[in-house]
């Protein structure tokens, strides 16, 4: 399953702060969408909005709408915990459970909410997400060892291998290889073109060559200085975006010439 | 050449280190000098106690007989105390970190802190005055209703003072240790562990077992210990709770004592061989104490490759 993203007018606050003004955006299913823009700008803070982690910090609020296929995720009745099984988050330091081993980290997310299920449907289970990940022949021997023990490459692999195990609509990744070396993540930008056969998949990168690498749709961020709330600026297909961007002060970042 | 110039350079010598490293060496040292003297002390001064004929020891009966009571007495005690203060503790631990707003968190935390700074003769007074007379009609109501259980049977004490008020009191004086100690923990369970299991779409009980609960597992246990060093080995409370007397099953009834208590009351009276038992009693229960600890530096141990260190 894949869901489109609507979001209309949205403005995000840290107490009276506002940290990030007016942003509309439409992101489409099945497709791999890029947060761009310099530190600061919002985008991180916009993504967590997207399923309501900003709520984790005290004094954020949001208003605004954001519609999963229709349905307002800030909706009166709407249970922030169901949002997040539906759409699932991979962070910028790799975060294994330490305390389980890779295969309770895989079902982690499974056996919440008390749900059971059967030893062999969660064999089948573990199987499948860490073969998602890319990962299941490195670990398949070793799933009952802790995952902390893995390389940062694997253990942000696993975290992928654990969101993908509850079938998510969207996958969000906030700076996935910002703490990974060259080959991890390339691996992980290899896994990003697979995942959005099957997800919709939105992400946060400093690296504007990976933006360019992986994306479909681009979206630039910036503020005007600091204290400023942060603005969508510009949000285009990437070959634009990189290319022949609309906006001055998207040619000025992607080309380096930024600040 | 080059060493010369890679040699430490004049003025900047490593004073600081040595002064430190010797004083960290120092106290260390000093920690394991006064546990040996301690034992070393007890095991001297206890050791009349098993040489002597047993008709001479208190009971008539030898060392043993006259030990074990009080050994059991003072494990139901402290069982008691921390099967109330533990699940209750971490509760509040629990409270105060991830539940209360932020304000009520630290005006609580603060009320837990100053708990564990009372005295323990003022919580042996409050036992004895207000507490064991507040229990006597939920005694006598065991008593009548579950008097079949051998824990509660009749009749029940008129005063309250048993081992039950005793342990409630030691509950009550061990909590604050539980709490405060696993309130650390808590706060320090990574961000980065919760919000992966909240973005998972876990509710806050949920992620509370999967990301706090098993980073503080060797915490809760080292306060449990704590804790229990504490019940184990107070005096004074259990002195003027308990209204003492030979082992028994009853937990409603007079009766039982703990080896803090024997020796806090007897020790002024006692001379000659007397007083070489009760030094024995205290190195039983500092045995007693010492067995504890490795048990829970074992647990703690026996997880490791979990723990999220490595």
């Amino acid at each position: 399953m894949s869901k489109r993203i609507d979001v209309s007018d949205l403005n995000v606050y840290y107490g009276d702060f506002r940290a990030v003004e007016d942003v509309s955006i439409t992101i489409e299913a099945k497709s791999v969408t890029a947060f761009i823009g310099p530190s600061g700008c919002g985008k991180s803070t916009f993504l967590r909005t997207l399923n309501r982690m900003h709520e984790v910090i005290p004094g954020a609020r949001v208003e605004g709408k954001v519609l999963l296929d229709g349905d307002n995720l800030y909706g009166d009745g709407v249970d922030p915990v169901t949002v997040r099984s539906q759409i699932g988050m991979v962070f910028q330091r790799p975060n294994p459970f330490p305390t389980m081993s890779i295969r309770d980290n895989v079902l982690a997310g499974v056996k919440l909410n008390s749900r059971r299920i059967s030893k062999s449907d969660a064999d089948s289970l573990v199987e499948k997400s860490l073969q998602g990940a890319n990962l299941w022949n490195e670990v398949k021997d070793r799933l009952d060892k802790p995952g902390s023990g893995l390389s940062g490459g694997q253990q942000q692999r696993l975290c992928i291998a654990r969101a993908i195990a509850v079938s998510p609509d969207v996958i969000l990744m906030d700076e996935p290889c910002s703490a990974l070396d060259p080959i991890s993540t390339l691996a992980i930008e290899d896994l990003i073109n697979e995942l959005k056969d099957e997800y919709t998949v939105v992400i946060v990168t400093h690296n504007m060559q990976q933006a360019a690498r992986v994306s479909d749709k681009t979206a630039f961020f910036n503020i005007a200085g600091t204290g400023k709330p942060g603005k969508l600026i510009e949000y285009a297909d990437t070959a634009t975006i990189f290319n022949n961007p609309g906006e001055k002060s998207t040619e000025d970042y992607v080309s380096g010439r930024f600040g | 050449m080059s060493t010369t110039k890679l040699a430490r350079r004049a003025g900047t010598g490593r004073t600081g280190d040595k002064v430190f490293s010797g004083a960290a060496l120092g106290a260390g040292a000093l920690i394991v000098a006064v546990l040996f003297a301690v034992a070393l002390f007890l095991v001297v001064q206890a050791l009349p106690t098993f040489s002597a004929p047993a008709a001479d020891i208190t009971g008539g009966e030898g060392f043993f007989t006259y030990i074990f009571p009080i050994v059991i007495g003072t494990l139901i005690a402290a069982t008691i105390a921390l099967l109330i203060a533990t699940p209750i503790g971490i509760a509040v631990a629990l409270f105060i970190s991830h539940y209360a707003p932020r304000k009520l968190a630290r005006g609580l935390g603060y009320v837990v802190d100053l708990l564990a700074a009372i005295p323990s003769v003022v919580y042996g007074a409050w036992g004895a005055s207000f507490l064991a007379s507040q229990l006597k009609v939920p005694y006598q109501w065991l008593a009548e209703n579950m008097g079949w259980i051998p824990l509660f049977a009749g009749p029940a004490s008129s005063t309250g003072k048993t081992i039950l008020t005793a342990g409630i009191v030691l509950a009550v004086m061990v909590l604050p240790i539980i709490a405060s100690l696993t309130r650390e923990i808590f706060l320090q369970a990574p961000m980065l562990h919760q919000e992966a299991a909240l973005a998972l779409g876990a509710t806050r009980w949920e992620m509370i077992r999967m990301a706090v609960l098993p980073f503080a597992r060797g915490g809760i246990i080292s306060a449990v210990m704590l804790g229990l060093g504490r019940a184990l080995g107070e005096t004074m409370a259990v002195a003027l709770v308990l209204s003492s007397g030979p082992l028994i099953a009853s937990l409603i009834r007079s009766g039982n004592q703990t080896i803090a208590a024997e020796i806090a009351l007897d020790f002024p009276e006692a001379f000659g061989l007397r007083m070489h038992e009760l030094i024995a009693a205290g190195l039983v229960l500092f045995l007693i104490t010492l067995a504890v600890n490795m048990v829970a530096r074992w647990i703690i141990n026996r997880h490791k490759e979990f723990s999220g260190a490595n």
